[in-house]
């Protein structure tokens, strides 16, 4: 099993970043221009999409294929956004563009383009990709950004969510989250026999992985925030316990010593304790381990059911789940225990709560007259927001930049199963993500390094 | 073989169907009399003639007067036939999350053997699990279905049939 996992592992490859200097290309563009006039805003709801601009990048004699996948991707991820309209290719008035040469702004303009993207992709000598690109914004006629990148080519699709990474950071003002992985629970096989297997995969779909075989039941798998280790739920012990798993190594080991079964793990922020359910008799409680001094603390003890803990980004509270009231509610305790305080009051029961990566929100599942909803709130409970509802929706996680979150939508019936959906927190960009079986609990990793 | 059932109720019934997986059979065949050919103290005799498992209504886990009735009866038989350790399954219905339901499950789990343990069975005999809503055994979208997933089943550990 180890061996096989290995082979399952991460790319590891560092992508050098080379920030093109500006001085190379000052013959091109004159002085400094003035401040660019093209921005999004992404705080606001339902938001007009920027037209934007990207013909294939070219390949100067190279594999010119490759080049337009990586646009294409690249294309895929910012209008999977919600954020961006990229503009059909079909329409560009200027054809043939080189890195190297300013645009014709006007070609573009007519277009209505806003914003244009032109690189181009080589391999070296020595086998090695280079690949260039430049952000300009059409209306300023003006270089917003210029990087480029060396990498061996079977990196091709992560320098496109690199550069799309770059690229909306640089429009919006806010981390990109293109690079990066989702795990989840892959579901095969009828309703009532169903085969759970671990699987990961890049946040577009791409690159599917399984990372257990599905002789064992595995749940919530989710993932470290500092490394490439993800924490979960399998049966696969004496008792159903949590584990961690080293997706680079295929290293596995169960955390805690627990008498009983563990679940609902979630680590810190700074990834060095997982906090998890116990189960006690009729109760569930919560506790955390540390997973460099192997110390468990336990953070409630209450007759009730006490499940989904999540930390805030600054590691100084927990948010979780408890029916210590009649119903399953929310609430937010000290990250050592204690001081316990219900913030959800509406009509229903709230559960799986996840505390942004921002801070500023924790999305949670909502049951209410037979219908699943994903929301959010702040904090204090109060600016409670319905994003989606229907007939089961459950699980939220965040996208590390606190702009999206994934969960599970589930169909009802002998034939019906989980599938993944993303929806950011204006509530109007409703996507699926499209995977080879069911799945279920997706978790997003943070941005890779 | 399985034709033959225990003359009992209708919930109970439709439990030993799914227990021997003979759907097709139990949803034809009317049970009619006791079961005759089954062996005393097999795994088979504690499934079609004791009742290996107990239902729960929506988010609870009390046990109603049929589900201590069946409880009672699987303690008599254990009792009686010591030889046996078990494992009490519990499980929730597919109408809540994932987390929150193996904690009802193993909350199932626990009523049910606490209830054996109060009728004598050593809890040393007594391994108790959940699986949430993870194994239903039914996959229609209604109470129908619902309703037997909601349940805690107990499963001989070394029954030989």
């Amino acid at each position: 099993m180890r061996g096989n996992l290995k082979k399952l592992s991460v790319l590891a490859t560092r992508i050098a970043v080379l920030a093109i200097a500006a001085g190379v290309f000052s013959g091109l563009l004159g002085p400094e221009p003035a401040k660019a006039l093209v921005e999004i805003d992404i705080t606001q709801g339902n938001i007009e999409p920027l037209p934007i601009a990207l013909p294939p990048f070219s390949a100067e004699g190279g594999d010119s294929r490759l080049a337009s996948d990586m646009t294409a991707v690249i294309a895929a991820n910012l209008r999977r956004s919600g954020l961006f309209n990229p503009l059909d290719p079909a329409s560009y008035i200027q054809k043939n563009m080189s890195v190297n040469s300013t645009p014709r702004f006007g070609d573009w303009r007519t277009i209505s383009a806003q914003a244009l993207v032109t690189g181009t992709v080589i391999q070296q000598p020595d086998g090695r990709l280079r690949a260039e690109f430049r952000l300009w914004d059409v209306f300023a006629a003006d270089q917003m950004l210029g990087q480029q990148f060396y990498t061996t080519p079977e990196n091709w699709r992560r320098l496109a969510h690199i550069i799309s990474d770059a690229i909306y950071e640089r429009l919006t003002g806010e981390k990109g989250y293109f690079d990066t992985r989702i795990v989840f629970v892959d579901e095969t096989g009828p309703k009532d026999k169903r085969v759970k297997r671990l699987a990961i995969m890049d946040q577009d779909g791409a690159n599917i992985r399984y990372l257990t075989r599905g002789d064992d039941l595995v749940l919530t798998p989710r993932f470290s925030p500092t490394s490439q280790e993800i924490t979960y739920m399998s049966y696969g012990g004496t008792d159903p316990s949590v584990y961690l798993l080293n997706i680079e190594t295929g290293q596995r080991e169960i955390v805690g010593n627990f008498p009983g079964m563990t679940f609902a793990p979630r680590f810190s922020p700074d990834g060095q304790s997982v906090v998890m359910s116990l189960q006690q008799g009729g109760n569930a409680n919560i506790f955390k381990m540390d997973l460099r001094s192997r110390q468990t603390t336990r953070l409630t003890n209450t007759a009730a059911i006490d499940t989904s803990p999540s930390f805030s980004p600054d590691g100084r509270r927990i948010v979780f789940e408890s029916d210590r009231g009649g119903t399953q509610q929310l609430y937010v305790m000290g990250a050592n225990g204690g001081g316990a305080e219900r913030i959800s009051f509406g009509p229903g029961r709230y559960s799986t709560p996840v505390w942004s990566p921002r801070g500023d929100l924790i999305a949670f599942t909502k049951q209410h007259q037979g219908r699943f909803m994903i929301g959010v709130m702040r904090p204090d409970g109060k600016g409670e927001r319905i994003l989606t509802e229907g007939y089961h929706n459950e699980g939220p996680a965040w996208s590390p930049n606190g702009r999206v979150l994934v969960f599970f939508r589930d169909t009802p019936g002998a034939n019906g199963g989980p599938q993944v959906w993303t929806v950011d927190l204006t509530g109007y960009n409703e996507l699926r993500l499209e995977t080879p079986a069911f799945a279920s609990d997706p978790s997003w990793s943070p941005l890779i390094d | 073989m399985l034709m033959k059932q225990n003359a009992i109720h209708g919930a109970r019934w439709i439990a030993v169907c799914f227990a021997v997986l003979f759907a097709a059979a139990c949803a034809q065949t009317k049970p009619d009399g006791l079961s005759s050919n089954v062996t005393p103290g097999t795994g088979q005799d504690f499934v079609v003639n004791v009742g290996d498992r107990v239902f729960f209504e929506e988010d609870q886990s009390v046990l109603n007067a049929q589900g201590q009735a069946t409880l009672a009866n699987q303690a008599k038989w254990l009792n009686r036939y010591s030889q046996y350790t078990i494992t009490v399954e519990g499980h929730a219905d597919e109408r809540g999350t994932r987390q929150y339901n193996i904690a009802l499950g193993a909350r199932r789990a626990q009523a049910a053997r606490d209830y054996l343990v109060g009728q004598g069975v050593s809890a040393s005999r007594i391994r108790t699990i959940s699986y949430g809503k993870e194994r239903p055994v039914a996959v229609c979208n209604d109470n129908s279905c619902w309703s037997q997933n909601r349940r805690a089943v107990t499963v001989l550990n070394n029954a030989t049939n």
